[in-house]
């Protein structure tokens, strides 16, 4: 799914720049935590985060994750979106839930990934 | 053992904004030395976690990284308060991290696990009231 087609299907607005086309996301992972981020998400998954200090854009970051969006219309602070804009994240914003994110998101084709324990 | 470039860090233990600026610049450094993308990535992970416990824990300390042609060793070194018993601390979900700490989006209990996961190698020696030097290996 394209990002104009992921604002689309959560209502956000674009806060960086992105490059029409260039990104094509499958796969998501949604936490406030970013050590379970940092444990259980995967390159080039979609971040859906409430957290909006400079944590959560270097734990993108880390993981070369290349879009993250905010829900419950949280809004990253200049130095994340600094940040972002430096390291080529697309940086989204939306005024939904986390739940309600994630539900549309899903029925419109985003799916998640396998957590695995190591059990 | 010539054959490797050595790189310090000094990890700032009162600003958690910063938190991440030594993985960060490591990352883009072995991105630059064509490192495979799998490795750079636990690296990037490994050291990360281990720069947020530093700061949440101990106040800072310093990062020695060494990379080889074959593997990274990073050794992270605080002189904080020690970790008491360091098989319960390696328990994933087990915390003594403040609770501010958990509105910042860490202290879950997660931080060594991870470190444990990302890295190939890792070993933890840790004196209560003198501080923890943890040990990591990632192989290319």
């Amino acid at each position: 799914m394209l990002v104009s087609e992921i604002m689309k299907t959560v209502n956000a607005t674009l806060l960086t720049k992105d490059l029409p086309g260039q990104r094509d996301i499958s796969h998501a992972f949604s936490a406030d935590m970013m050590s379970d981020v940092l444990a259980y998400a995967d390159s080039h998954m979609l971040l859906i985060t409430g957290l909006s200090n400079p944590q959560t854009i270097r734990t993108a970051e880390m993981l070369d994750i290349s879009c993250v969006l905010y829900v419950r219309g949280k809004k990253p602070d200049e130095l994340s979106l600094a940040m972002a804009k430096r390291n080529g994240i697309t940086v989204l914003c939306s005024n939904l839930s986390m739940f309600d994110a994630c539900g549309l998101l899903y029925q419109a084709g985003i799916r998640g990934g396998i957590i695995n324990n190591g059990e | 053992m010539e054959n490797k470039i050595h790189f310090q860090y000094l990890i700032d233990g009162d600003d958690f904004t910063r938190a991440g600026e030594a993985s960060s610049d490591i990352k883009s450094k072995l991105k630059m030395m064509n490192i495979n993308p799998d490795a750079v990535r636990r690296v990037a992970i490994a050291m990360y976690e281990g720069e947020i416990n530093m700061i949440i824990h101990a106040d800072g300390g310093t990062i020695d990284v060494d990379v080889y042609p074959d593997k990274l060793t990073m050794v992270l070194k605080d002189t904080g308060p020690g970790i008491p018993d360091i098989d319960k601390a390696m328990e994933e979900g087990y915390s003594t991290a403040p609770d501010n700490i958990v509105s910042l989006g860490f202290g879950a209990g997660m931080g060594l696990p991870n470190m444990k996961r990302a890295s190939d190698e890792m070993e933890i020696s840790s004196v209560v009231g003198q501080g923890t030097t943890v040990t990591m290996t990632v192989l290319f």
